[in-house]
């Protein structure tokens, strides 16, 4: 890991550290582990769109496929919550095998509709293979996880492990960058034909990074059913995986802090809203909850327009020209002095 | 077929639905020359290139590099081979810097592989270390050290057909095919290039050229071939080029 990396890497763990001494109340710790689960998706989205450039609408598709395989397997079979994210990941590193290798024959606008049938295709199930998944009404009793014997009952407990879990997903996303397989994968984003005339075997690549990012989501998935012990087909609609690529685009392609900063923007956004709305309603203004959508596409809208590069390097850039502006200042003092 | 052919282009044929690109071209690249291919635009050079490494595949014909058949290999199969390229539009990695770029180049001479290089990545300090040193080494070759850690996209078109070259012999090639890397150059930058192509011709690394540039190309050539509708027309030195009737007809048009 490179030098400001390592920086914001243990600051990371700092922010990890501190955040329930200073959030005492379970429901906001809730939110905040919820928090986690977007976060590490995006940072397995996030290596596959950002580096490798390939885009997926489809990786709701392997949260969900994480949390029914984590929900099936503790309920029915009665199995360890800790073997059903095992098989979880076993299973989605097969299918996303199977999916990548025809879909990322494809490029862009087709990959992404590729990936977003896909999607849809995991969500059908899911509400209509009524024996397997429970239908709409979904699985009940999903056990918690237990940690060397301990069961992750409270709330905080859960915080802590959810968020090791991102601050582990963040650790081997900036390995890989920094490395002999990160700079193949960067290679074929910024040109396939010179990628492979370094010998670089782009297939296999494109595959294999489309099986990593698969496996971010599914141990996503496996973590929040075991948090939230019932799952439902409801939050893993092709809205999902939308709503995850809207939070690497809106935190920053190009960098894995930016999408850890859309993640937990977009995963917090709601909360604001509500938070929000008590004010309005004293100046009189009824705030409807279904309005929240139109402030997710305003905001969509008003990033992309001035941040292209998203939330994060906007702010870095905006921050360096800040410190550009102190130091001509200091230097003007200096010649003063 | 010259004893020392290191690549052999058996009456290679290429078509796209009824045009012809290459015809029955029968051409050999010998072993540590500088070797020119010339045509008018449209002839095929660059289709030859695509089809020697593996973009394009023939529609009949043969290609054997170092007595060894290239035929259904993909591009990256081709570049560990030994042949490296340089593309007509430059295509160098924009986002990543120029030691990246150059890094990047090491594919094939190391092996990290996703579990050590996401996992432990001190096991592969060493390797790691190796990669950045011989960057670094090919960097100071081209002049271009002092842009290391500059993003490859920010550089003049010059450095970056420089930087491009400099990639492609960090894979380190037996056969590199440079397309047009004189194009879009001013005429100190093309000097320049054309000195990089005799130090490269002197680490004993077999240069096959497609290049407009008349001057450079007589100038740094043992061989140069002519290329006229996907058919060779001439093929000798430049002198006898330079005499050649039937390529000063193709030039000029009758």
């Amino acid at each position: 890991m490179k030098g400001k990396h390592s920086a914001g890497f243990f600051a990371l763990i700092g922010a990890i550290m501190v955040m329930p001494l200073l959030v005492t109340n379970d429901y906001y710790l809730g939110v905040l582990t919820f928090t986690a689960f977007n976060c590490l998706t995006c940072v397995g989205l996030c290596l596959l769109m950002g580096y490798a450039g390939q885009i997926s609408i489809g990786h709701g598709a392997f949260v969900a496929i994480g949390a029914y395989t984590t929900g099936i397997l503790t309920t029915k079979l009665a199995w360890s919550p800790w073997l059903a994210m095992l098989c979880g990941v076993v299973l989605v590193l097969v299918i996303a095998f199977c999916v990548g290798i025809p879909a990322l024959r494809l490029k862009g606008h087709y990959l992404a509709m590729a990936t977003l049938g896909f999607a849809s295709i995991v969500h059908v199930v899911a509400v209509a293979a009524v024996d397997l998944t429970g239908g709409p009404a979904g699985i009940v009793g999903i056990p918690r996880l237990n940690l060397f014997g301990y069961v992750l009952n409270s709330d905080k407990q859960y915080f802590y492990f959810a968020w090791s879990a991102v601050a582990a997903g963040v650790y081997i996303a900036l390995n890989l960058i920094y490395s002999r397989v990160g700079r193949g994968l960067q290679a074929l984003h910024g040109s396939e034909d010179a990628a492979a005339s370094l010998g670089i075997n782009i297939t296999a690549y494109k595959v294999q990074i489309f099986m990593l990012s698969a496996v971010f989501a599914s141990v996503s998935g496996s973590l929040y059913a075991c948090y939230v012990n019932y799952i439902d087909p409801g939050p893993f609609d092709v809205m999902h995986s939308v709503l995850l690529i809207t939070m690497v685009a809106v935190g920053g392609l190009h960098s894995i802090w930016g999408a850890l900063t859309g993640a937990v923007v977009l995963s917090l956004l709601p909360e604001i809203l509500s938070f929000l709305s008590d004010y309005l309603q004293v100046v009189g203004i009824q705030y409807q909850p279904d309005y929240d959508t139109l402030v997710y596409g305003g905001i969509l809208l008003i990033i992309m327009l001035f941040l292209p590069e998203g939330i994060f390097s906007g702010i870095s850039s905006v921050l360096s020209r800040v410190r550009l502006l102190f130091g001509k200042t200091a230097k003007g003092t200096d010649h003063a002095g | 077929m010259p004893d020392n052919s290191i690549l052999r282009l058996n009456r290679l044929r290429r078509t796209f639905g009824g045009v012809v690109a290459v015809s029955d071209l029968t051409l050999d690249v010998c072993r540590g020359t500088v070797t020119s291919l010339i045509g008018p635009n449209g002839a095929g050079k660059t289709t030859i290139f695509n089809l020697i490494t593996g973009y394009l595949h023939p529609t009949a014909g043969e290609i054997i590099f170092n007595g060894r058949s290239l035929m259904g290999l993909k591009p990256h199969r081709i570049a560990a081979a030994g042949i490296g390229r340089t593309f007509q539009n430059v295509q160098i990695f924009p986002q990543m810097s120029v030691l990246e770029n150059i890094m990047a180049g090491r594919h094939l001479r190391s092996r990290a592989g996703f579990f050590y290089s996401s996992i432990l990545p001190p096991v592969l300090r060493g390797e790691e270390k190796k990669i950045q040193e011989s960057a670094e080494k090919q960097l100071h070759f081209l002049g271009l050290a002092p842009k290391a850690h500059v993003p490859a996209g920010s550089l003049p078109l010059g450095s970056q057909r420089m930087l491009e070259i400099a990639r492609a012999l960090a894979i380190e090639p037996k056969l590199l095919l440079l397309d047009e890397p004189a194009s879009g150059l001013n005429s100190r930058e093309t000097i320049a290039m054309g000195e990089l192509i005799q130090k490269i011709k002197a680490m004993q690394i077999t240069v096959l050229l497609v290049e407009h540039d008349m001057e450079l190309v007589m100038d740094i050539s043992d061989a140069v071939a002519v290329i006229n509708f996907g058919s060779l027309i001439a093929n000798g030195s430049p002198a006898e080029i330079q005499a050649n009737e039937d390529v000063i007809a193709a030039y000029l048009g009758e």
